[in-house]
């Protein structure tokens, strides 16, 4: 019995060594959290409910006014504008990145990791500096139209850049491989089994896709979504870059406020807009997630 | 329906430059529950996938109920497959998971509600119908497996291994059920195993194969008593192995020396003089005889050593040394005029069997 003791006396030693490696690791990353993520949040969050200030920037003056002003209809309509350019950055990202992500996973094993290092490539570079590259292919005598020009196929010089088109394409660009990687991280784990199972049971290939592969990797279409709609609302010098000063979005609004008109509380209270709406949104698909979870454990029980 | 419900005319099959598949002709009638044999990497899942047109074979021609297949998808077949892994779909219940083939089908609704619950009756699945796969046991998940497979009425249904991720005593059982459903829808089953028991014990036919050929295709009973070569005489149970070489023969009787004894035994398979070949016999028909037993020593009897006793409830295995330095293996069973069956490690014994239960088998 006293072996047993000492025995047990010595785990319990053990744990407890661990269990202060652990409180250390823990309050490390709490404490890079909270100093590097929350108290910028918790600065802006403050800022946006006082006064704006010519000559020392902001007052403490609490006020409301920044977001009853966010109402106006010029504002809507850039967060509409905003919204929709996201919500078409992420269509084209999933339309272009699943076959991507799919073809990547279904590869053999030594083509996919040349295949996974060209989706990675770009992150080697700046991606303002990958923009100024899209500039010199686009732009009216950039090297796009002047291949086009030269084998016949159009005669005038396609007026790409500073449009709508230039600034959806600099985003599909810039965040296709926040999509791509997640879903292949989700294709690759499928069961290859599960399609031919699909297959023999009579499955066509539209129909394993809608029954079988999407939904199963449906958490890997989520992850992406998020990953590129969220940073797409927020986009603000590819469309300086690429749509000249025609496409004001949320993310150059932001920028105006803070770095132009120098009316940082305004700026505050649009980012705090944005990021309650991002909150929000990761919220709605967690308690999804979550809901399913608990769905299932009232179905084992 | 034709007696000839698949049809191998042919076939062979490569992978890269591996050549999973010799050039084989296979047969398989209507209803009959045939098993292909074999170690991993014969062919065996192979001619399962070629079956099921998820592979497409490199020659020859694949016939299902009399129609040339070869071109067919796997979706077009009307055959269904019971994978290694089960393949079941993990976000769709138990009951979406049977319904799946036939909503392919496009079959009517409440046809498709009653022939779910039918099948799930069948497999005694219906009070878990509404549970996701990682909701269930092994042996719950195969039966899902099966039963999504011939909900679908199949001309055949394809077994791949089906019982291998299952412990012994389930396999038994699922061993029991299998066989019984079998004869209960009077389909067409193709089963693959590396198991030579379940092969033996459940099928009507068995193809031996090795290495992407057929060795044997014959019933159970002719695969283990009449091999047709060593290779199927080595792989299906135990057999214990004389190699040798045939000193005299005629069209009834060949003459052959094994521990340096000659023997005469009839001749089956016309083997000729000078002919290097093997005389094999079971364990289970050899006869060991202590020294007390044998009164004088007769021809036929080879003198040994008892090295080894493994007590096995029913039976009792001995390892022999014979004089030649051979071990062979023998299997005495309990019977009421052999009750005593305490050997002692290095008694000195004599082996024999009753001549004509050897197989000759040329080399």
């Amino acid at each position: 019995m006293g072996e047993l003791d000492s025995g047990v006396g010595g785990y319990f030693a053990g744990m407890k060594n661990n269990s202060s490696f652990k409180k250390i690791c823990v309050t490390v990353v709490w404490s890079w959290l909270f100093i590097f993520a929350m108290v910028p949040v918790l600065l802006t969050l403050i800022t946006s409910f006082l006064t704006a200030d010519s000559s020392s920037l902001v007052v403490f003056k609490p006020t409301l006014q920044n977001y009853t002003q966010l109402f106006n209809s010029a504002y809507l309509k850039i967060l509409l504008q905003s919204l929709y350019l996201a919500t078409s950055c992420t269509l084209l990202c999933l339309i272009i990145g699943y076959p991507f992500a799919f073809t990547i996973a279904r590869s053999k094993s030594r083509h996919r990791a040349l295949l996974l290092l060209l989706v990675m490539i770009p992150f080697w570079t700046s991606s303002l500096i990958r923009t100024y590259a899209i500039m010199a292919l686009i732009k009216a005598k950039g090297i796009l139209n002047t291949v086009l020009l030269a084998i016949g196929l159009i005669h005038h010089p396609l007026p790409i850049l500073y449009s709508y088109s230039a600034v959806l394409l600099g985003c599909v660009y810039d965040l296709l491989p926040f999509m791509i990687l997640p879903l292949y991280g989700n294709i690759e784990k499928l069961n290859p089994d599960l399609l031919e199972a699909a297959q023999d049971l009579g499955a066509g290939k539209i129909r394993t896709m809608v029954k079988v592969v999407f939904p199963l990797t449906m958490p890997g279409i989520i992850a992406g979504t998020l990953l590129v709609f969220l940073p797409a609302m927020t986009m603000f010098y590819i469309p300086v870059l690429l749509g000249g000063a025609k496409n004001l979005l949320l993310g150059n609004l932001i920028e105006n406020q803070f770095l132009s008109a120098n009316n940082w509380p305004m700026g505050a209270a649009i980012s705090m807009l944005i990021t309650v709406f991002m909150g929000a949104m990761i919220l709605l698909y967690w308690r999804n997630a979550q809901s399913k979870d608990k769905q299932n454990l009232q179905e084992l029980v | 329906m034709y007696t000839n419900i698949v049809e191998l005319k042919g076939v062979s099959k490569c992978f890269g430059d591996y050549k999973a598949l010799e050039t084989i002709d296979l047969t398989i009638q209507n209803g009959e529950f045939i098993t292909l044999l074999g170690p991993s990497g014969c062919g065996k899942t192979t001619i399962l996938r070629l079956i099921s047109g998820l592979e497409k074979p490199d020659t020859g021609h694949i016939f299902i109920n009399g129609q040339d297949v070869t071109d067919w998808p796997p979706e077009h077949r009307h055959l269904n497959m019971v994978f290694q892994s089960y393949a079941l779909f993990p976000h769709m219940t138990v009951f979406e998971n049977i319904a799946f083939g036939l909503r392919c089908r496009k079959i009517a609704k409440n046809e498709i509600v009653e022939r779910v619950e039918e099948i799930l009756r069948i497999v005694k699945l219906t009070k878990l119908a509404q549970r996701k796969p990682d909701q269930l046991s092994g042996g719950q998940q195969q039966r899902v497996a099966i039963a999504r497979a011939v909900v679908n009425r199949p001309l055949v249904l394809l077994l791949d291994e089906p019982l291998s991720a299952l412990d012994y005593n389930l396999r038994k059982d699922m061993q029991v059920e299998l066989k019984q459903l079998q004869r209960k829808l009077g389909v067409t089953f193709v089963f693959v195993t590396h198991d030579q028991e379940e092969a033996l014990s459940m099928s009507d036919r068995v193809a031996v194969m090795n290495e992407g050929h057929i060795e044997q295709l014959g019933t159970p009973r002719d695969v283990y008593e009449e091999p047709a070569n060593l290779y199927v005489a080595e792989f299906i149970g135990e057999t214990n192995v004389f190699e040798t070489k045939v000193i005299r023969s005629d069209k009834q009787t060949v003459e052959v020396k094994v521990e340096d004894k000659r023997f005469t035994f009839k001749n089956k398979r016309g083997l000729k003089t000078r002919q290097e070949v093997c005389v094999t016999v079971r364990p289970e028909d050899l006869a060991v005889w202590r020294q007390e037993e044998v009164g004088e020593v007769s021809d036929d009897m080879l003198p040994g050593k008892v090295e080894q006793v493994i007590y096995k409830g029913s039976i009792v295995e001995l390892v022999v040394r014979l004089e030649s330095n051979k071990r062979i293996y023998a299997t005495e069973f309990f019977n009421e005029d052999d009750e005593k069956l305490d050997y002692q490690i290095g008694e000195r014994v004599w082996v024999n069997w009753i001549p004509g239960w050897e197989v000759i088998l040329p080399v």
